[in-house]
């Protein structure tokens, strides 16, 4: 053994494995035509009703499915099962999101080649899904009215890798006493220019605006996410 | 994935990884490190010292037209000059950079 230590440069990619199969499941997504979005939040702001109300409206006009992720539990599952579309839980024990490798090997012997739409609901946190690509198109961001206008300032990686902010819970807006605009401020500051939508998934409020959106980067794929 | 690069090397002892962490990675630096000693242990990396450098974030700002640091990662705009951007160049990275090891 020699007495010195000498340096050697490495340079490897700590996550250099998620995203390499990140970008081929995108890869894979653009070939066959299919939009894949995936929705991230804090537990319990309404990701999983959003999500139902979302496949029941397009399930007339499109072939959609949908992955969820959860630590325990089927419940999600069953609750989007009822939008009548195929759906697939990803339970993950005691990890805080979700990683490329699970939607590959949830996909696996499932035939997905024929859909329109892939919904990917990751698991309810606002830190760790912002360091794994999932070969998503596009990511939503997903915030209700009841949890603070200063969410993007606390969280502002995981707005930073969202394309879009949806805001949920609007129906409860004027109970809360919800500041819209102070929300649209803290939003542009983390992430300038970020589209901004506004909806609640019981009333159907601005529902319609988000699924036109949504069929509007269907048409226009493989620049999916660069459209909104 | 430093333990694959001593094997590659003939088995020899690493004494330091050094990491390139930005600080829009999404991973803590300290809980990296306290997760870092219990990944070494019983390792041929137990003992070795984990060398962070942390990344600040950088933009391209269209009115510099150039490379700039962030206002702050609340506030994303170019710290000279006050435009928004969200065109990241800088800041993103988890990188094993480089290992020191002794032969």
């Amino acid at each position: 053994m020699s007495p010195e230590p000498r340096m050697v440069e490495v340079r490897k990619n700590v996550l250099k494995q998620n995203d390499v199969t990140a970008r081929a499941l995108r890869e894979h997504f653009r070939a066959k035509g299919i939009l894949a979005v995936s929705l991230v939040s804090s537990p319990g702001s309404g990701k999983t009703t959003f999500l139902e109300k979302t496949l029941t409206l397009l399930r007339p006009q499109y072939r959609v499915a949908a992955l969820v992720g959860d630590l325990a539990t089927e419940n999600d599952a069953q609750r989007l099962a009822r939008s009548g579309a195929p759906v697939k839980q990803i339970t993950t024990g005691t990890l805080c999101h979700l990683e490329a490798n699970m939607i590959q090997k949830a996909l696996d012997g499932w035939n997905v080649d024929k859909l329109d739409f892939l919904f990917v609901e990751n698991v309810g946190n606002l830190v760790c899904p912002s360091s794994y690509d999932l070969g998503e198109d596009l990511r939503l961001v997903l915030l209700s009215v009841t949890e603070g206008e200063d969410k993007p300032l606390k969280y502002p990686t995981i707005f930073n890798t969202a394309d879009v902010a949806v805001i949920t819970k609007m129906d409860l807006a004027a109970a809360v006493d919800f500041n819209e605009h102070a929300l649209d401020q803290n939003i542009e500051a983390v992430r300038p220019r970020m589209r901004i939508l506004k909806l609640s998934a019981k009333t159907g409020e601005g529902m319609h605006e988000f699924l036109d959106c949504l069929q509007k980067l269907q048409r226009s794929r493989p620049q999916a996410a660069s459209a909104v | 994935m430093a333990q694959e690069e001593a094997e590659l090397r003939g088995n020899v002892h690493i004494q330091a990884v050094h990491l390139r962490l930005g600080l829009l990675s999404g991973v803590v630096k300290d809980a990296l490190r306290s997760s870092y000693e219990m990944a070494c242990e019983t390792t041929v990396l137990e003992g070795s010292r984990l060398i962070i450098e942390e990344i600040p974030v950088e933009i391209y700002c269209a009115n510099c037209r150039t490379q700039r640091p962030v206002h702050s990662i609340q506030y994303f705009c170019c710290a000279e000059c006050g435009t928004p951007s969200t065109e990241v160049v800088r800041g993103k990275e988890l990188e094993v950079f480089a290992l020191e090891i002794r032969e």
